[in-house]
């Protein structure tokens, strides 16, 4: 807490992660052919990132191996390394330590050594570099009288804008100095008197000269961050040589006849090739037009996206929105509350006052929506942990696989991606471990060699929707019936239907996998994978065709602080119960109820039983048990499976709620999970229904868990 | 507890309200805001002096019937009655009361002690009498008017 440097160190490795991620997805996006030029700049501008900020925190294995990786990158920029696919492999594994070595810095750990050794050798061998890692820019720094072809001349000119985010001028100054022999000048002349100065603005002119045997665009490199916030000149000097060593600052009266006008096509060089460009594509011929067109709508979009990752960001803290997300959606509230009086108090709807809420109505669902999607954040984050899982399992496995995501700019709430990585992950090992056949399995049944495991998240009606998709053998349906029925899950003689041997993967104590192994079998099975879908409120289905694959679908609200629910009322009170729960609705019978252990009635359903559970009795509304017949039944589902028929008075339709804690000002209740505010400003209370199910359970173990059994095995009562 | 007593010293300034026929006041820096009554929803199985839940601005407020909370018999809350929203550690509550009657400076008022004939509900709340014009107001310290955690029903 005391270190002012522990908190630009969170940042940090915060940044890090984005680099990371960023270079994952290019090098994925060279590995596809799909790079653009400006991919090879973005991959190593994030390695170059990361050495830079690395070597603040003299993290130095760290340094030492972006630095090879950069090098190594920058060969592939200038075009002296063609990027081959075994190239990319290798720059792929070298992120993938990066990764490791970032972490290990962090969290603490070591890297495995050997695989960094592997990775810088393999570097040494595709192109020759003989280079000591690390030593490079020790050596520029400590011997600077070694050989000067070159005289540069850098005219640097900060905007305002550069200031304003935060860069330091004396910094790249200083990195200058580390390229060589320099001579720095300031040219005050643009500073106005004090009265007219503007606090913010930029009125300094940096005049340097430069001795060394580097490149331009090692120059240019040092001001990569800055360059649209300054104007930045480079030529080469006429005048050889100068008194080493001087460096004057803060000189007034500076005459610079010295150095010849700097010329401006330099700075320009980038846009002029731009324009070019699409000078070229802007002269089709008729027959390519659209064509062309096309390519050039992508060059824009190409060119949007890059802008887009530069754009300005802000961290803030989460509490800080949730706080807001809250107040706008009690002014969503407040808001109908208002349209609703105003109409009570007989205001004609074409009035002025009816006009001006409409108006209100729409700005504030607008802000709602800019609000949520704050929060909001691309599953690409996720997305790209994937590649690197399906290098690891593939190698582990000796199968052939290709990773296709699509969807990867989707957004869901922050707190639903953060919680959908592990089942994903698992899903991906479970895709590559069991799902894909062997290679020469495969080979055999005239498939590619190659597996292919397509990850991809779409927007459906309010949720996401993600599948992991594999074209491997589909499901074993036999050996998966084997199995439930060794493992006593269903009984020997059940008729099932192939959905229903399918989802018996999802059962808790299954597992197909004959011995366990190493990747998929830790014990944790898909019923695992289950559970924790559903704990955010989500559901999980598997189809498969045998010979084909399987995919598994995943379904997810859009964020956990709404909740789709069911509206319904039980003796007088208005209760929610999440939408995720509810099987189907039904209106029971009297003569399908039949009572049990006293109190517990259990509801014929399809040739098994069902617990049944009054819901106003439950909570202690009433007294009373409600009368079957008089009642709505909704069948539900907790967590682990259990099924229970909830009782209630009505339904009054469905709906999305905000949930609120009880916990916050209150305490837990029983039954009841969260809180939420109606359109009508009351508070309703969110039905715990596992809770409920397992309320009901309780009452008798014994018998719950073998009609469970029998609901399974399709009634084979 | 000290806490109340202690700011009695400071000079800061009391809030006084009724419930039944007895006058109560808190430390007026525990006080949020006081509004009107309005229909709480009840919470299963909880004690009697819980009336339910409000919304108060996006937040889930526990709402108190604080006659009934000090053994007093309760009666149907109407549009007349307050609830004084206090501030307590890390929660808010929402205190239901008759009435808010007062606004008193606590300067040089003397605390008496409570006589030993008071019952063990009332001592754990009311810390002291003071005599304010002619009128005996109790000091209430409200820090255990929620219900314990592991309490189940009243």
């Amino acid at each position: 807490m005391e270190d002012p440097l522990a908190a630009i160190r969170v940042t940090f490795f915060q940044e890090c992660e984005e680099q990371l991620s960023e270079l994952e997805s290019g090098l994925i996006a060279m590995e596809n052919g799909t790079a653009e030029s400006e991919t090879v700049n973005a991959v190593f501008r994030a390695v170059h990132s990361m050495k830079g900020g690395a070597g603040i925190f003299a993290l130095d294995e760290l340094v030492r191996f972006a630095h090879v990786f950069e090098t190594a990158l920058d060969k592939v920029r200038s075009g002296s390394l063609e990027a081959t696919p075994p190239v990319v492999a290798i720059f792929l594994r070298a992120a993938d330590i990066l990764a490791d070595l970032v972490r290990a810095a962090r969290d603490g750990g070591a890297v495995d050594q050997a695989r960094v050794a592997d990775v810088v050798k393999a570097f040494d061998e595709i192109e020759g570099q003989k280079e000591i890692p690390g030593s490079h820019e020790e050596e520029m720094v400590a011997d600077p009288s070694e050989a000067q072809d070159n005289v540069w001349e850098v005219t640097f000119t900060p905007y305002p804008a550069l200031y304003a985010k935060a860069n330091e001028a004396a910094l790249l100054l200083r990195e200058l100095n580390r390229l060589g022999e320099t001579e720095i000048k300031l040219d005050t002349s643009l500073l106005p008197e004090l009265l007219e100065l503007d606090p913010e603005g930029a009125y300094l002119t940096w005049l340097i000269t430069l001795k060394s045997d580097c490149e331009e665009s090692d120059i240019r490199e040092l001001f990569e961050f800055v360059e649209d916030d300054c104007r930045l000149e480079i030529g080469r000097s006429e005048t050889e040589g100068f008194a080493p060593g001087t460096v004057i600052t803060g000189d007034n009266g500076f005459k610079f006849e010295f150095f010849p006008p700097m010329e401006e096509e330099i700075e320009e060089e980038t846009e002029v090739k731009v324009v070019e460009k699409k000078k070229e594509e802007a002269a089709p011929k008729p027959v390519e037009q659209a064509l062309v067109h096309a390519s050039a709508v992508q060059a824009m979009v190409t060119k949007a996206e890059t802008a887009n990752s530069v754009a300005p960001t802000i961290r803030v803290d989460l509490d800080r929105v949730d706080r807001m997300i809250d107040l706008v959606g009690e002014l969503v509230i407040n808001e109908a509350m208002l349209s609703q009086r105003v109409l009570e108090a007989g205001i004609n709807r074409a009035s002025g006052v009816a006009m001006a809420l409409e108006e209100l109505e729409h700005l504030t669902r607008e802000i709602q929506d800019s609000v949520m999607a704050i929060r909001a954040q691309p599953v690409r984050s996720v997305f790209q942990r994937m590649p690197r899982l399906v290098r690891e399992v593939a190698a582990m496995t000796g199968k052939q696989v290709r990773l296709v995501t699509e969807g990867e700019a989707t957004e869901v709430d922050k707190t639903v991606i953060e919680r959908i990585a592990d089942p994903l992950t698992h899903m991906i090992r479970n895709a590559i471990d069991h799902g894909l056949e062997s290679t020469e399995s495969r080979i055999a049944a005239g498939k590619p060699a190659e597996g292919t495991v397509r990850l991809t998240a779409v927007h459906r009606s309010g949720r996401i929707v993600l599948e992991v998709a594999d074209d491997g053998g589909g499901i074993n349906r036999s050996r998966v019936r084997q199995k439930a029925v060794e493992n006593g899950l269903i009984l020997p003689d059940a008729q099932l239907s192939d959905e229903e041997i399918d989802n018996l993967i999802f059962l808790p104590g299954f597992s197909t996998a004959a011995k366990v192994s190493d990747i998929s079998g830790r014990g944790v099975g898909m019923d695992v994978v289950r559970q924790s879908i559903q704990a955010l409120g989500g559901r999980i289905s598997i189809s498969s065709r045998p010979g084909y694959g399987s995919t598994f679908t995943l379904s997810l609200p859009l964020t956990l602080a709404v909740l789709d629910g069911m509206v319904v009322s039980a003796h007088n009170h208005t209760l929610i119960i999440p939408l995720g729960a509810i099987m189907e609705t039904l209106k029971p019978r009297a003569e399908d109820v039949f009572p049990l252990d006293g109190d517990l009635n259990m509801l014929a359903l399809r040739g098994g039983y069902v617990p049944v559970v009054d819901v106003a009795h439950c909570l202690g509304y009433s007294v009373q048990h409600a009368e079957p017949e008089q009642s709505v039944a909704l069948l539900v589902e907790g967590e682990g499976g259990a099924r229970a028929v909830l009782l209630v008075d009505a339904i009054h339709g469905q709906r999305q709620v905000v949930i609120k804690s009880l916990e916050a000002n209150y305490r837990a209740v029983p039954g009841i999970a969260a809180a939420t505010v109606m359109g009508d400003g009351r508070v309703a209370l969110i039905v715990d229904v596992d809770a409920v199910v397992q309320n009901a359970g309780a009452e008798s173990n014994a018998h719950t868990a073998e009609l469970n059994n029998l609901e399974i095995s399709g009634g084979a009562a | 507890m000290e806490d109340v007593v202690q700011s009695l010293s400071d000079g800061h300034e009391l809030i006084a309200f009724r419930v039944g026929r007895q006058e109560f006041c808190i430390n007026v820096m525990m006080v949020r805001e006081i509004r009107g009554w309005t229909a709480a929803t009840t919470l299963p199985r909880a004690p009697r002096y819980v009336k339910g839940v409000i919304n108060l601005r996006g937040a889930v407020l526990p709402i108190i019937d604080l006659a009934i909370r000090l053994g007093m018999p309760g009666s149907e809350p109407t549009a007349r009655n307050v609830i004084i929203v206090v501030q307590l550690s890390h929660r808010q509550v929402g205190i239901l009361v008759d009435a808010v009657s007062d606004i008193l400076a606590a300067n040089g008022a003397v605390i008496q002690p409570l006589p030993d004939v008071t019952s063990d509900l009332v001592k754990s709340f009311v810390k002291g009498l003071l005599p304010m014009d002619g009128r005996m107001v109790s000091l209430i310290a409200l820090d255990r008017v929620l219900p314990p955690e592991e309490l189940e029903a009243a």
